[in-house]
């Protein structure tokens, strides 16, 4: 294959806005973004968001030491409503991992070449996510120390596993998913840290990434290993993404609970990951691009083409919406019914209309060009799209929870200050993370920007 | 026998007491014959048969005893009052033995003292009141069937002819003797044969609930009530204010102010007396059937009615020759030298006078629940010297100069009689824990004599009954069984009766007044089905133990109808100021289906000030309102609602089925017409299914739950409690909805809020053969066992709770928080057999399989199978009215599968093919109109 | 000057270049020429640049496949060994080889297997980790991983000639050409 039919069909869609903005050189891409991991003295904004996310992270910390050491019954949670805030965020959080290896791993078997300029981000989030997603139901367990117990290992009271519960699926799926991310993520980043080591005038800059970069020498045969390799890790992470949040969906539609027992669970949660994961794509991408001045890697195009999927996604998930409310009414068992009224009409109502609103309601303002156009209006939008994709689950687990079979147990369920704190900690943590990231390492690809942009742009310098 | 003589035979007795010293008891204590006798293995719990009284009345128990810890109370067979069930109450007394609460120390105005300190006082002073033979020394007691207290009381009294002795009981008998004095002339108390009676009315008489000898009495009630059987079922009318588990069992039930009661007596016996008709049809309806079975029905008045009332049932027993066949009269088996009401207002009257030199407060607590008016405590501050005799240190005892721990009725011996006058002598279990004393041995002061332990006496006492010959062995067999045999008072011939005169005064009470807002209102006292007249306050188990008709713990509340609620502008938990005749008390608003319109009820037994931290400070005090002039009811209360609110932890927050067929009722007609109405399509055939069927080769262990004997009573999950070693939670987490019971009892109202049919529903774990928890447990701390028990495996549980939320009967209880706390003593009292559950993990009922091991155990030892009926588990065990079947279900002849083969057997939940092993039999009233819903 | 030796003291010649076009041409001349020991270092994967180079076709593919295969049969080996074999136990009616439950598992295992071969194989085979490395001497070749592109022809080439090739490299119009030294006791 050669370069030229690429640089056609990127420029044949007449009215986009380019991948690339201005003339770069594979030198000028490369000063750019390794001098922001590199020589960049940090600005102020940075340092304030720093601040007050590490302050979040000690929240977190604390929450958790507090959790350990009182137990499960700081948080609100009660014999009929078992689960609450802690599976609420661990749904969200895996969801939003899931969607950004959808961006990094299913945009490169679609050649889809804009998706080079964010699919560093994608794959950064993805891993903090997932950490969340995996430290959470540990943490959410009666005896957390114990979680080890869901491995099947040779040990002294020669027990296993029990393999019919999709908790253990989901123990395994997030493991593996964890683990996939992660060499995806690194072997992408091994040419750009090569370039850090050979730009790098610290000696300790010198050392770490030169340490990390394994003594990359951008041999062609390390090309044609590499390529293969990540295309095989793309490819592999495509089902896997599928599959981890199909078990997360079963982990509720496994139950025999009305409202939960759905066979409509799997495409519904998938649907729904893509969904949040895209907005917190663009929440991310949005400030940094704003922070590290990117805009001429990270267009109006990458946007837009993010905010056109994330409306498809709200279509998907509108219909899954009706298809619920129907089935449920259809099936004429008269718990799915009660349940799906107390969803529209009962006590936690107002979660059901709020969701209706972040995820039905408000993203159709995207038809309009002017709001794609505009990062602000994006942000604004992506953020909200957060909260209503959060509330989601909450009102999926606790509208089923607290209003089972028997109405002689049931019983409310109602957030205590260490189920906020938890919350808030973890968020502080994850952007934590994430600016960390941001700080160190190339927050885009610079090897794919330069084929990017010889392919976009034909200069070949 | 006179006081010489007594003398003697005390001596006698002190010779034959056996030396030795604390932990175990003294004396030997024999072991219950149908538990293994003394020969059995070290480590194998022992029962011994013993007796628990409350207000003067016995109730055999046996009292299980693990290497010498008592550690539970099952009911007695062999006792009249027990036939093998107990009450909440008789579980929660161990928990009260252990309470690290109890006083430990003699108390000299809140100064720790001791024994010999005191005894020097009391020597002195009696010395000094000698010459006087005593006068201003007086004893107060609660009510009494002792015959050895009495006989220690005469011999003191003997020697102190000028003192006075006082009986008192806040929940006392009174308008019954003096209802019996009224009718017959004297004090006598009834019996009630209701397992004779077809037509039972109850003038608000809470037989299952309150009464005296009630567990006997819903075991006879229930055996008219069971639909397989050939026999017709017996219809209960009940007309009470505030609804009562009496009133929850009735097929018909009139709601009114106790304060009418009265007069609908009246004019019910005005019609059975000489025809005519009445004003109201539900009167009309029950006075046709009472006639229409003559001979074979029963009215009976509660204890709190007036006198006039209880007069009134007797006369309409003796018009429908109901006496002699349905009712008997004994002579009461408490002692009554005068009403408790007046032994209580005379000693007052004394102390305020100054009358009193000497009071010996023997049991009871008069500062908190004497009537009000009667300024206990103003009086008390007049008495020089005053001695509290208790297991706390409670509010009496912080008012009196002298404190003195009191043994526990498991520490001590004694004698009792039963409802029905039936004797027991009661031995203990351990010897005091916490250096308590017997009434009796402080009593051996008065009567000179010193050093005799309540052994010796209760001895003595016997001695003198049985006589020296075979006495070893009677006294052996006495023990052994925990009954003296034959000693049931003889019931009174009716001759000898007489005609029940018509009461010379009708019931001092006016008409139903209109209520209006501001218009005065009726207050009713009624004890806590728990904490009684507030005794029992420090036990948590009873506090946490949802109050059936109310779901209320850890709090007391004026209950209203509501009707009233509605018109007083009052919303539940908001707190209202009670005021009557001057006095005023705050208590939370609770709105109860059912309650009488014009009325409201307010518990006793709440608002201890001393009653430890667990029993002080919750709930309202209902004797800061109650006079000696009207113990039970009165009107003129004034409601004032204040803007402040009281959140109450009440474990169910709804009451309707919502269409769900959860508790499958019927009437008897529409049961006789089409007996399988309960049958649903999964009942009938089990639903397709994928997966080949287990098999249970040996046991298959199942259970089967009667909804229409089920009174509702919450024995099952405080027997279960006890036996599981269950924490209690405290009312903050059970607002948070993290109670802890196994089995718990669900209740469902239909028809209207005004009259409401309520149904009671036992929930254990179902132990589904398609256990939904267990394939959701990833470490396989929820696995089935090779006889189809549902087990939690506690030390395998990693607490993802994933089991709890898929168990559609919410059975699953989490320990959320470290709720067993480990207090020394309250180790000790726990069940070795049971594993005492960390934080963290998941726990449940199991069929108490622990009690089937031991079964096993046992029968592996005499080399044979495990034969039906051999294993009860503690729910079944407790059960007054046997709704609770367990055991085998491949013992084609055992009870569960008898039970089981009833075509009122259904499967909760059934549809979802959970297979569950414990099922229901659908619940069948006898009522005349048409079930609702 | 026999083939397969290596010139002591010296890795190869190394020609810079400014584009990815022109040491693709700068490649398919060489091998047209006959040089065959030809290494070519770029800051991106250029298209047709092992073609040129006719390297074999990668066999990560293959390794993962086994990897995926050997995740797989452990997947459905340790939950059948374990449910059926050693612990077998009655968990909610469902029988103990409820294969149809064990599925989502083996596929995690499989999917593990697979990207762990693929990651492995890609280092494995590239010589990864490899810290210390003679062209890292050749002058100006830390710009290999920004904007240059070097075409080395190796000093154990059959062809190779010092004078010769450098003459033939200078031909190629690069930006400059650089020797590659090795130093003594090191590796080639």
């Amino acid at each position: 294959m050669s370069g030229a039919p690429e640089v056609l069909r990127e420029y044949g869609q007449p009215g986009a806005a380019p991948v690339i903005q201005g003339r770069h050189t594979y030198g000028s891409i490369t000063d750019k973004i390794a001098d922001l991991a590199l020589e960049r003295r940090s600005g102020r904004s940075f340092w304030l968001a720093l601040g007050v996310t590490s302050v979040l992270a000690v929240v977190f910390a604390v929450s958790l030491i507090y959790l350990l050491v009182v137990g499960t019954g700081i948080w609100g949670l009660n014999n009929t409503v078992d689960w609450g805030f802690m599976i609420t965020s661990y749904v969200w959080w895996i969801a939003i991992g899931n969607s950004g290896t959808f961006i990094s791993a299913f945009l490169v078997l679609l050649r889809q070449r804009w998706r080079s300029s964010i699919n560093r981000f994608a794959e950064a989030m993805t891993i903090f996510a997932v950490a969340m997603a995996g430290l959470l139901p540990i943490m959410h367990l009666g005896r957390p120390w114990f979680a080890y117990w869901l491995a099947p290992y040779p040990g002294k009271m020669n027990l296993w596993p029990q393999w019919r519960s999709p908790l253990e699926w989901d123990f395994f799926a997030n493991t593996v998913y964890l683990i996939l991310s992660i060499l995806f993520w690194y072997l992408g980043l091994l040419p750009d840290l090569a370039t850090l080591r050979d730009r790098a005038r610290h000696r300790w800059q010198q050392l770490t990434y030169g340490l990390l970069a394994l003594g990359w020498r951008g041999d062609a045969r390390h090309w044609h290993h590499y390529e293969s390799a990540y295309r095989l890790l793309a490819g592999l992470g495509a089902p896997l993404v599928i599959s981890v949040h199909s078990v997360v969906s079963i982990d509720f539609a496994f139950s025999n609970l009305p409202g939960w027992h759905s066979t409509i669970f799997p495409p519904y949660f998938i649907g729904g990951a893509l969904y949040s994961g895209l907005a917190m794509a663009l929440t991310i991408t949005i400030p940094i691009r704003a922070i590290f001045k990117l805009q001429d890697f990270i267009t109006p195009r990458h946007l837009a083409n993010l905010a056109k999927l994330m409306l498809a996604c709200s279509f998907v998930l509108t219909y899954t919406y009706m298809t619920e409310m129907f089935t449920a009414f259809y099936s004429a068992d008269k718990f799915e019914i009660a349940t799906a009224l107390d969803r529209l009409t009962g006590p936690y109502a107002w979660t059901y209309w709020l969701t209706i609103f972040c995820n039905v309601v408000l993203p159709q303002s995207i038809w309009f060009r002017r709001v794609r156009a505009s990062p602000v209006a994006l942000l604004i939008i992506t953020v909200i799209i957060n909260v209503g994709m959060w509330t989601e689950r909450f009102m999926l687990i606790v509208t089923t929870l607290h209003r089972t079979f028997l109405p002689s147990s049931w019983h409310s369920f109602v957030p205590t200050f260490w189920d906020w704190s938890t919350l808030i900690g973890s968020l502080g943590s994850f952007v934590l993370l994430f600016l960390l990231f941001a700080r160190f390492f190339p927050v885009i690809s610079m090897a794919e920007m330069r084929r990017l942009n010889v392919r976009v742009s034909g200069v070949d310098r | 026998m006179d006081r010489r003589e007594f003398m003697k035979l005390m001596s006698a007795a002190l010779a034959l007491a056996a030396g030795g010293c604390a932990h175990p008891p003294l004396e030997p204590i024999v072991p219950y014959v149908d538990g293994r006798d003394e020969g059995a293995t070290q480590g194998d719990p022992l029962y011994f048969a013993t007796a628990l009284t409350q207000g003067g009345y016995a109730q055999g128990v046996l009292a299980r005893s693990d290497r010498g810890r008592p550690t539970k109370i099952e009911g007695n067979p062999q006792h009249p009052a027990s036939l093998g069930a107990s009450s909440p109450i008789e579980q929660g007394r161990i928990l009260e033995l252990w309470d690290p609460k109890r006083s430990h120390a003699v108390l000299h105005d809140g100064e720790i003292a001791s024994w010999d300190e005191l005894m020097t006082l009391l020597s002195l002073r009696l010395e000094r009141l000698r010459p006087s033979g005593g006068a201003g020394l007086r004893l107060l007691t609660l009510s009494s069937s002792s015959l050895t207290e009495g006989s220690v009381m005469d011999a003191a009294l003997a020697r102190y002819p000028q003192a006075r002795r006082h009986r008192y009981e806040p929940i006392n008998q009174d308008n019954v003797h003096e209802g019996a004095r009224l009718a017959f002339g004297r004090w006598l108390e009834p019996v009630y044969h209701f397992d004779r009676a077809l037509t039972i009315l109850s003038l608000e008489a809470d037989f299952l609930g309150c009464m005296p000898g009630r567990v006997r009495y819903a075991r006879d009630y229930i055996q008219l009530r069971r639909p397989d059987a050939k026999s017709p079922m017996s219809r209960l009318y009940v007309v009470e204010c505030m609804p009562s588990l009496t009133g929850a069992a009735a097929d018909s039930r009139l709601a009114s102010p106790s304060s009418r009661i009265g007069d609908l007596a009246a004019e019910l016996a005005e019609r059975l007396a000489s025809g005519g008709k009445t004003s109201s049809a539900w009167l009309e309806t029950a006075a046709t059937d009472l006639q229409s079975h003559r001979g074979r029905s029963l009215v009976l008045a509660g204890e709190g009615q007036p006198p006039e009332v209880h007069a009134l049932a007797h006369r309409m027993n003796d018009m429908l020759g109901n006496i002699g066949r349905t009712v008997d009269f004994i002579q009461p088996p408490i002692e009554v030298r005068e009403l408790a009401g007046d032994s209580l207002a005379a000693l007052v009257a004394d102390m305020h006078a100054g009358r009193v030199d000497t009071l010996l407060i023997l049991g009871g607590n008069p500062v908190y629940d004497a009537p009000a008016d009667l300024e206990f405590d103003r009086a008390l501050e007049r008495v020089p010297a005053s001695i509290h005799f208790g297991l706390l240190v409670d509010e009496t005892a912080g008012r009196c100069a002298w404190h003195v721990p009191a043994a526990h009725e498991l520490e001590t011996w004694g004698d009792a009689k039963a409802f029905d006058g039936t004797l027991t002598i009661r031995q203990p279990l351990i010897a005091p824990l916490y250096g308590g004393k017997s009434a009796l041995e402080l009593l051996g002061l008065l009567t000179g004599q010193l050093g005799f332990t309540s052994h010796d006496l209760v001895h003595a006492t016997w001695l003198a009954r049985f006589g020296q010959e075979r006495f070893d062995e009677r006294w052996r067999e006495a023990l052994r069984g925990g009954v003296v045999p034959h000693t049931a008072t003889p019931f009174e011939a009716a001759e000898h009766l007489g005609k029940a005169g018509a009461p010379a005064a009708q019931p001092p009470t006016p008409g139903a007044p209109p209520i209006a807002a501001g218009e005065t209102l009726e207050i009713v006292f009624r004890p806590d089905p728990y904490l009684w007249d507030g005794r029992y306050a420090q036990v948590a188990w009873l506090q946490e133990l949802p109050r059936p008709l109310t779901d209320l713990t850890w709090d007391n509340a004026a209950l209203m109808s509501p009707t009233l609620a509605a018109r007083l502008g009052v919303r539940n938990e908001q707190i209202v100021e009670l005021e009557l005749g001057g006095r005023t008390v705050e208590a939370p608003v609770w709105i109860v289906a059912g309650h009488a319109d014009g009325a409201v009820t307010l518990p006793l037994g709440w608002g201890r000030t001393a009653a430890g931290e667990v029993g002080s400070a919750h709930g309202a005090n209902a004797y800061a309102l109650r006079t000696s002039k009207a113990p039970w009811f009165a009107r003129g209360l004034r409601v004032t609602p204040t803007a402040r609110e009281r959140t109450l932890a009440s474990v169910h927050d709804h009451h309707r089925m919502l269409g769900r067929d959860i508790v499958r009722s019927a009437t008897v007609a529409a049961y006789r017409a089409k007996p399988d109405f309960a049958r649903k399509e999964a009942d009938l055939a089990p639903p397709p299914t994928l997966y080949p069927d287990y098999s249970y080769p040996g046991h298959a262990w199942g259970m089967s739950i009667d909804l229409t004997s089920c009174i509702g009573c919450s024995a099952c999950t405080i027997a279960c409690q006890a036996e599981n070693n269950i924490p209690t939670v405290g009312k903050e987490q059970v607002l948070m909805g993290r109670e802890m019971h196994w089995i718990r009892v669900d209740r469902y109202d239909e028809g209207p809020v005004t009259a409401p049919r309520s149904a009671f529903q036992p929930v254990p774990c179902m132990q589904c053969e398609h256990a939904p928890c267990e394939t959701v447990c990833p470490v396989e701390a929820s696995v089935h066992d090779t006889e189809g028990i549902n087990v939690q495996v506690y030390n395998r549980c990693v607490g993802t709770r994933f089991c709890a939320n898929n168990c559609p009967y919410k059975v699953r209880r989490f320990n959320f928080l470290r709720y067993a706390e480990d207090t020394p003593s309250l180790d000790a009292m726990r069940n070795p057999d049971v594993t005492v559950r960390m934080r963290g993990v998941m726990e449940k009922c199991n069929y108490c399989l622990q009690r089937i091991v031991r079964a096993r155990i046992v029968a592996d030892r005499e080399n044979r199978d495990l034969h039906d009926g051999e294993v009860l588990t503690a729910c079944q065990a407790v059960c007054p009215t046997r709704a609770i079947v367990f055991g085998d279900l491949n013992d084609p002849h055992s009870q569960v599968r008898i039970a089981k083969s009833s075509p009122r057997n259904y499967a909760l939940l059934g549809d979802l093919d959970t297979r569950p092993r414990t099922t229901y039999l659908a619940r069948i009233v006898n009522t005349t109109e048409e079930e609702p819903g | 000057m026999s083939d397969g030796g290596r010139q002591p003291g010296c890795y190869g010649l190394m020609a810079e270049f400014g584009g990815s076009q022109e040491i693709l041409e700068a490649v398919r001349a060489s091998r047209g020429a006959g040089y065959r020991r030809i290494e070519a270092y770029t800051p991106f994967p250029v298209d047709g640049l092992a073609e040129a180079l006719e390297l074999r076709k990668s066999p990560i593919p293959l390794l993962t496949l086994i990897g995926g295969i050997l995740g797989v049969a452990v997947g459905w080996f340790i939950q059948w060994y374990s449910a059926v074999i050693d612990y077998p136990i009655n968990s909610g009616g469902r029988p103990l080889n409820s294969w149809p439950a064990f599925v989502p598992t083996i596929i995690e295992l499989g999917i593990l297997g697979a990207c762990l071969c693929a990651f492995g194989g890609a280092l494995l085979l590239s010589g990864l980790p490899r810290l210390r490395h003679p062209v890292f001497d050749t002058p100006g070749f830390e710009r290999v991983s920004c904007d240059r592109f070097f075409l080395c022809i190796r000093s154990d080439d059959p062809l190779f000639d010092r004078e010769r090739t450098h003459a033939w490299l200078a031909a190629l119009s690069p930006l400059r050409v650089a020797s590659t030294p090795i130093h003594p006791g090191e590796p080639a």
